[in-house]
């Protein structure tokens, strides 16, 4: 076992990327994510690796799509503003199948919006971002010790499936310091990649790397066989965490920090007498469904907690499909919700006072 | 008897789209003969823009990757900091590297990324049905400048090897036209020594290669060449417009 280290969130992602045996970083700067570029900057060339500061995140995502073409493990980092610039390369990376990893560090929007910690990117996480009929796996962490857990995940996850994979934090996550351990004990496996473009030696015929299809019927083929990947990320890949959820008549539901929060609020129900539980789920994208929907058999409701006006609800929802009311508060912005807030807001649904 | 002239072997075997008289055809050709002379067929990658040399990675036998509109510098960049040993080169319309990837190529210049950016200036955008380039001439006209292109309003054509070569980044810049045999025997000139530039580890090279669009300029593959000749070549002087050791 190693020792336990302080560390920032942001750089304990970092770490933990090189730990897993990425060498290839392309970023460009901003709040609240540039920590992760600093490490990179330092670290990368002494062991070997590049560090690239891009003219934009445009071109940083695409240099990330040529490296993951020639079978790195790449990575890139931005935040809210720079994701929607990378939302054109994403898109091409999932169509191209390669993998890599993109950490967004999420702030207030939309446009420049603030650099203050928020929720508000669930949606083009989730949902979308750049164009097409594509998902990325989502993972979403709550303490840096998982920041460090789920970058590693990533990378395999990446390469087991050939898909971009991003690490959705907030800047809370990214600024506060926690003791993490870095063993190596996850530590991560070598995929062979004999798609990637390295040259041919004229040992093969050449490989491509390629998102266009002019016969929709190709395309359409191309986009079904991705689904079946999907379908089997859906099946293996989904990860959540519960507490209190057995006899739980209230269910709280967080992701990242706000999750944090919600615990707090949970112990003080708790405190008081109400049964109050906690879904926080780990994969964004696939959707833990099932387990609210075997919550629903006994839960009176169901609470979303954002820092967003409301967007994971949406998910809950779909999930709880009418079997019990869903209620949503959240604080946006760069507002953190506070544990009073979340547990007069519980106490107003127990009373029958809350609106859905 | 012996054979005068053969696909070379970078060249895949397989029908190209490109129209009639269309001089894309010609710099794959170039492009694929100095793979072959150079010996660097299986250590290429390629990476094809979107414009009319999409299918490009359908073309060479080399590794290819096909990059969004305007992104294959930045592309190229990811891949050559991966196998820096290799060759790898971009093939770019001028909307593609001159309007919607400028900041791409000149910062993958500026950076003296060490690849070799081949660029076919017609002065149009081909695949899209013949619209304005910010290449195309003054007056001229096309479907989003059917009065001509008036300066006035829609500015000024960018000399993209001018500009590029103010910077210390780039190893070599030269441009070509493929107009006329012996301008297409230089081409081919140009084209090896950007490919030697970046075998050598010099930086950054680009070869601008004037080409035709007969389709959308609306003459004759005979009549489009005279017309590069007549009114591309006074605007964009052809030579060398940087060469450091
Ligand atoms: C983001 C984006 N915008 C627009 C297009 C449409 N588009 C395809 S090719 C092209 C222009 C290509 O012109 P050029 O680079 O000059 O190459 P040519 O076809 O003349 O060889 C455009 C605008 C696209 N594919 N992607
Ligand atoms: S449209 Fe123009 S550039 Fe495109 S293939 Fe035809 S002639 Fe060539």
């Amino acid at each position: 076992m190693s020792e336990k280290v302080l560390m920032k969130g942001n750089e304990a992602i970092a770490e933990a990327a090189i730990l897993a045996g990425c060498r290839y970083f392309f970023g460009y700067p901003i709040t609240p994510q540039t920590e992760i570029a600093a490490y990179m900057a330092k670290k990368m060339p002494k062991i070997g690796g590049t560090f690239l500061q891009a003219e934009s995140e445009v071109s940083a995502i695409n240099m990330v799509y040529g490296a993951a073409g020639a079978g790195a493990r790449v990575m890139t980092s931005s935040s809210s503003p720079g994701m929607s610039l990378k939302g054109e390369g994403i898109s091409y990376i999932a169509g191209a199948d390669l993998p890599c990893v993109i950490v967004n560090i999420v702030r207030g929007g939309p446009g420049l919006g603030g650099i203050q910690p928020a929720q508000s990117d669930y949606f083009q996480a989730t949902k979308g971002g750049g164009h097409g009929d594509y998902h990325l796996l989502v993972l979403a962490p709550n303490s840096v010790q998982e920041m460090v857990s789920l970058t590693i995940d990533a990378f395999d996850l990446a390469d087991k499936y050939r898909i971009p994979v991003m690490l959705l934090g907030d800047g809370t996550l990214g600024q506060m310091m926690e003791p993490v351990e870095f063993s190596n004990d996850n530590i991560s496996h070598v995929y062979e990649k004999p798609w990637a473009t390295v040259g041919t030696q004229k040992k093969r015929k050449h490989n491509i790397i390629n998102t266009l299809y002019m016969s929709p019927e190709e395309l359409e083929y191309t986009i079904i066989e991705r689904q079946k990947k999907y379908n089997s990320i859906v099946q293996n890949e989904i990860r959540c965490e519960t507490s209190y959820l057995e006899d739980a008549e209230y269910v709280l539901s967080a992701y990242g920090t706000s999750s944090r929060i919600v615990e707090t609020a949970v112990h003080q129900l708790r405190k008081e007498g109400y049964k109050a539980g906690i879904i926080r789920p780990i994969t964004l994208w696939p959707f833990p469904s099932h387990i609210y929907k075997k919550a629903a058999e006994h839960a009176k409701a169901f609470l979303s907690v954002e820092m967003s006006m409301g967007q994971m609800v949406e998910d809950i929802m779909l999930a709880v499909n009418g079997k019990a009311p869903v209620h949503f508060f959240g604080r946006t912005g760069g507002v953190i919700p506070t544990p009073a807030e979340i547990v007069s807001k519980v106490k107003d649904i127990a009373g029958g006072n809350a609106s859905e | 008897m012996s054979k005068l002239y053969e696909r070379p072997k970078s060249l895949c075997d397989v029908p190209m789209h490109y129209c009639p008289g269309c001089t894309h055809g010609i710099a794959h050709r170039l492009i694929a003969e100095v793979m072959d002379e150079l010996g660097i067929e299986g250590e290429t990658v390629g990476v094809a823009p979107v414009g009319c040399a999409v299918f490009a990675y359908d073309y060479f036998e080399c590794d290819m990757q096909e990059a969004a509109h305007g992104r294959a510098p930045a592309v190229a960049t990811g891949i050559k900091r991966v196998i820096p040993d290799r060759i790898v080169f971009t093939y770019q319309g001028d909307g593609d590297l001159a309007a919607i990837g400028t900041a791409e190529t000149v910062h993958a210049a500026a950076r003296g990324e060490n690849i070799t950016v081949i660029f076919i200036n017609n002065a149009i955008y081909g695949m899209t049905g013949g619209q304005m380039a910010p290449t195309s001439l003054p007056g001229q006209f096309t479907q989003t400048s059917p009065y001509g292109r008036d300066v006035k309003k829609q500015g000024y054509p960018v000399r993209i090897s001018e500009m590029l070569s103010t910077l210390d980044g780039p190893s070599y810049i030269e441009r070509v036209s493929l107009d006329s045999v012996p301008n297409i025997n230089n081409a081919k000139k140009a084209i090896k020594k950007a490919f030697q530039k970046q075998i050598d580890k010099k930086g950054f090279s680009l070869v601008e290669v004037l080409s035709t669009c007969p389709t959308n300029w609306g003459l004759s593959p005979v009549e489009s060449m005279k017309w590069l000749k007549d009114n591309m070549i006074p605007y964009y002087p052809l030579g060398v417009f940087k060469d450091v050791d």
